[in-house]
């Protein structure tokens, strides 16, 4: 077949994987996203009639899940390359844990911001009706729905995995997978980062 | 490897419908494309209707539209909005982008730069069908009984984002957010492929310096894209969430008539949508003109016989118009009250953009100078877009100043520049493309006398319709106006209207021509040879015949530019790049200054070419 008579003669030509180059201009063009969305934060933020408040407690226990992650992450991929295939399976499954274990502080922290009278819209009876929050949390669910592709995309690595197939000879997926997940984890610690310190700018 | 790349069995629907052959690709894009103009033009020309005849009944509207939206053969005011904004729409994102880009980026980048098919061809696939649901999407529109969009295809809030400003604010909108949506996912499926397969999967010898400017044009259109679709993505997303969600991004305290009262939503900004529209919106514009630029840069070198003028320049001043349409969004926006301050580094940087821009014309008329120009009906369109560019380039200078822009926004002024500029250009640069490409999509010509009527008519209905409007627009015609009956002072351009409705019905016309010409040509025209234009690119050496695969054996190796025509002591006037080089890889770049002074002695009548001879090949009558 075409697809992979075309790979044969792509792949050792000493440049990074069409698929992998693919899968990094798909994250340049979700930082883009979101480059433009805490840029429309500031822009909105600099004219006023905006309320300040203080992000959960529960996402430092966020960004200390997205960090274990991804170093479980590196730690599987580079257990890949050195053929230590066990070490790979239990990688990728605390890195699924820790990915799961980050849902669910991000949903405590939903609830803590409901508690605070800080919703999405203002039907909802949003503190102040204000824009504020409603930036924030479509920040952070945007975020929540990137990582969720990263947790199939890391279960289905997992799945690889058990059956052997993830080994020094066959690491395009989780090289792929190593790179996507490093890159939700960046994104996470950049928003938790901006929506912290920026309102103080 | 083996070399049975084209011979898996394929039945109707992987061929034909979920094909995943960029090449077929291309043919379902450029269809759709032209259906999509087609439904485009046709709107265009119903509203000039409108504006030229404001009380006259037309009975074919009533049959077309019935009494809600054409009683007794007049446009409704808000469907006139609506044919408007939805016209507007589709030329913009529907034609030009996924028509003229999608078409040519997926037919050339493999083929120009020796790759079997994309990167991925199940993106690339996946990639037509997101555009085809967001065209039906789109169109499915009009059928709503509240009417489409009719905010204008730039949809500012808050006419946009509040459901209940107006018919047009309805489902109709929401179903135009949609369709742009699944565009934007369409046009980032294709990016990602056009990218990755030219960085990536050149064929050998095929270094970035030897690229056609076809390839480089299609390289840093879909960067631009790459870039700015997903901010208008976030300005969308956020717009829809206005409407269904009952945020107030966009939205300040709003008080609605007809019993609704004060609205919930409050500390909106709708400003902030024209940053993340324009920041997209900007870069729309090169996304839309750069592929056209690219495919002149092909047309007019291979039917000059020269070698273009200045590739490095072209190269240079491509990347210049993509990094440099990045800072300039705000002089769509001098009017919303920004800091005079901030307001000057828009204009600055606007202006500046105008170096690339001229760089590019003045090579494309020196390539032109002392060729052995062969007036091909691609050629003519080619010549086109330079007349266009130049002329809407022109009056960009204007409105790029903030001070004159203050009172010549939304003023026709500014819808005959973009329309020269940009619609005009990039129509006439994707026209070069069909009738130059044909041959190598379809395995014939077109005809060429119904392409020189084709191109004179559209020609000059084109500066028939959109000149006129500088007057307009400089006497303060406002543009979006559903009639001006009852405002005297702009009675005295009533004629004028009734003028430029008359031509672009011609213009119109002219269309069907082409449409005619085109889909008899892909059974009935004359059979092509495999390099009917003597051009030096990698596409000309694939077999016409459809392989899938692109080439029988091993892909090609290059050894050269693709601009080697007219070397002197070479038995043809053209040597296709992947010709070895006798001489060292230093000569392969070593061009001679005037290509065709040996020829031009022997033969004056070929690079002089005499206002006769010209009218002659014009209408097909000279030398083939």
């Amino acid at each position: 077949m075409i697809r992979a008579a075309q790979m044969e003669e792509y792949n050792n030509n000493g440049k990074m994987h069409p698929k992998k180059f693919s899968l990094v201009l798909l994250i340049v063009g979700m930082t883009m996203l979101f480059l433009g969305l805490t840029s429309a934060f500031l822009v909105r933020e600099a004219e006023g009639n905006w309320l300040h408040f203080s992000l959960p407690p529960q996402f430092v226990g966020s960004t200390v899940a997205v960090v274990i992650s991804s170093l479980s992450m590196y730690f599987a991929y580079y257990s890949a390359k050195k053929d230590n295939l066990k070490s790979v399976t239990i990688g990728m499954a605390v890195t699924l844990v820790a990915g799961l274990s980050f849902v669910y502080f991000q949903y405590l922290g939903f609830n803590d911001m409901a508690d605070r009278g800080i919703y999405f819209s203002p039907a909802n009876g949003s503190a102040g009706g204000l824009v504020s929050g409603s930036f924030v949390i479509m920040f952070i669910a945007l975020h929540l729905l990137h990582l969720l592709g990263g947790i199939i995309f890391v279960t289905v690595v997992l799945v690889k995995s058990l059956m052997l197939k993830v080994h020094k000879k066959d690491t395009l997926s989780i090289s792929m997978c190593n790179t996507y997940w490093h890159f939700v984890g960046v994104l996470w610690i950049y928003l938790y980062l901006f929506l912290n310190f920026a309102p103080q700018l | 490897m083996s070399n049975d790349h084209g011979h898996h069995k394929e039945t109707f629907i992987s061929k034909y419908v979920f094909s995943m052959d960029h090449k077929m690709i291309s043919k379902q894009f450029l269809i759709t494309g032209i259906i999509m103009g087609v439904m485009g033009v046709a709107m265009s020309i119903l509203f000039r209707l409108q504006l030229a005849w404001p009380d006259t009944s037309f009975p074919i509207l009533n049959w077309l539209f019935g009494d809600q939206w054409a009683p007794e053969g007049r446009l409704d005011s808000g469907f006139y909005m609506g044919l408007v904004t939805i016209h507007g729409t589709i030329m913009v994102f529907y034609v030009l982008t996924a028509g003229l880009s999608g078409t040519f980026s997926n037919l050339l980048i493999p083929l120009q730069v020796g790759a079997r098919d994309m990167a991925s061809p199940f993106m690339n696939m996946l990639s037509y069908w997101f555009f085809f649901l967001s065209s039906v999407v789109l169109m499915s529109s009009m059928f709503v009984s509240t009417g489409p969009a009719s905010g204008g295809w730039t949809i500012y809030p808050p006419l946009s984002a509040l459901a209940k400003a107006m018919p047009g604010s309805g489902l109709g909108m929401t179903l135009w957010l949609i369709a742009i949506i699944l565009f934007i996912v369409s046009a980032l499926l294709g990016g990602i492929n056009y990218i990755t397969t030219v960085l990536n999967m050149r064929t050998k010898g095929m270094s970035m310096n030897r690229m056609p400017l076809t390839i480089w044009a299609f390289l840093l259109t879909a960067i631009l894209g790459l870039l700015s679709f997903p901010v208008l993505l976030g300005g969308g997303l956020l717009l829809m969430f206005d409407r269904l969600a009952g945020t107030s991004f966009y939205l300040s305290d709003i008080f609605l008539g007809g019993g609704i009262g004060a609205l919930e939503q409050s500390g909106g900004s709708p400003i902030l949508f024209q940053h993340l529209f324009w920041f997209l919106g900007h870069p729309e514009v090169y996304i839309i003109i750069m592929p056209a630029l690219g495919i002149t840069s092909e047309v007019i070198a291979v039917n000059s016989r020269k070698p273009i003028f200045g590739y490095t320049a072209m190269v240079i001043s491509l990347i210049g118009i993509a990094v440099l349409s990045f800072l300039v969004w705000g002089h769509h926006m001098f009017i919303t009250g920004m800091n005079p301050f901030l307001g000057t580094v828009f204009l600055i940087m606007t202006l500046i953009i105008a170096v690339p821009s001229a760089v590019k014309t003045f090579n494309y008329l020196a390539t032109l100078w002392k060729g052995s120009i062969r007036f091909t009906n691609g050629m003519m369109f080619a010549i086109g877009l330079v007349s266009f560019f130049i002329t809407g380039g022109l009056t960009g200078l204007f409105l790029g100043n903030a001070a004159l822009d203050i009172s010549l926004h939304d003023t026709y002024f500014v819808v005959a520049h973009f329309h020269l500029v940009m619609g005009s250009s990039a129509i006439f640069g994707m026209m070069a493309g069909i009738y130059h490409w044909f041959p190598r999509m379809f395995g014939r010509t077109m005809n060429k006398t119904l392409g020189y009527i084709h191109f004179w008519l559209t020609f000059i209905s084109a500066y028939m319709v959109f000149f006129p409007m500088h007057f307009q627009g400089l006497a303060g015609v406002p543009r979006r106006y559903y009639t001006f009956d009852i405002l005297p002072e702009f009675a005295p351009w009533l004629d004028v209207n009734v003028f430029i409705t008359m031509a672009a019905i011609l213009g119109g016309v002219a269309q069907i021509i082409f449409l005619w010409n085109f889909f008899s040509s892909i059974f009935a025209g004359e059979k092509s040879s495999q390099n009917p234009w003597g051009a030096n690119t990698l596409e000309w050496t694939s077999p016409v015949e459809h392989i899938h695969g692109n080439w029988p054996g091993e892909i090609p190796t290059v050894y050269r530019w693709p601009y080697d025509y007219s070397l002197p002591d070479m038995d043809e006037d053209f040597v296709p790049q992947n010709v070895p080089d006798e001489g060292s890889s230093e000569e392969i770049h070593v061009t001679p200054v005037n290509p065709v002074s040996s020829d031009a002695k022997k033969e004056p009548e070929e690079s002089n070419v005499m206002f006769f001879t010209m009218v002659k090949n014009w209408f097909g009558l000279g030398r083939a």
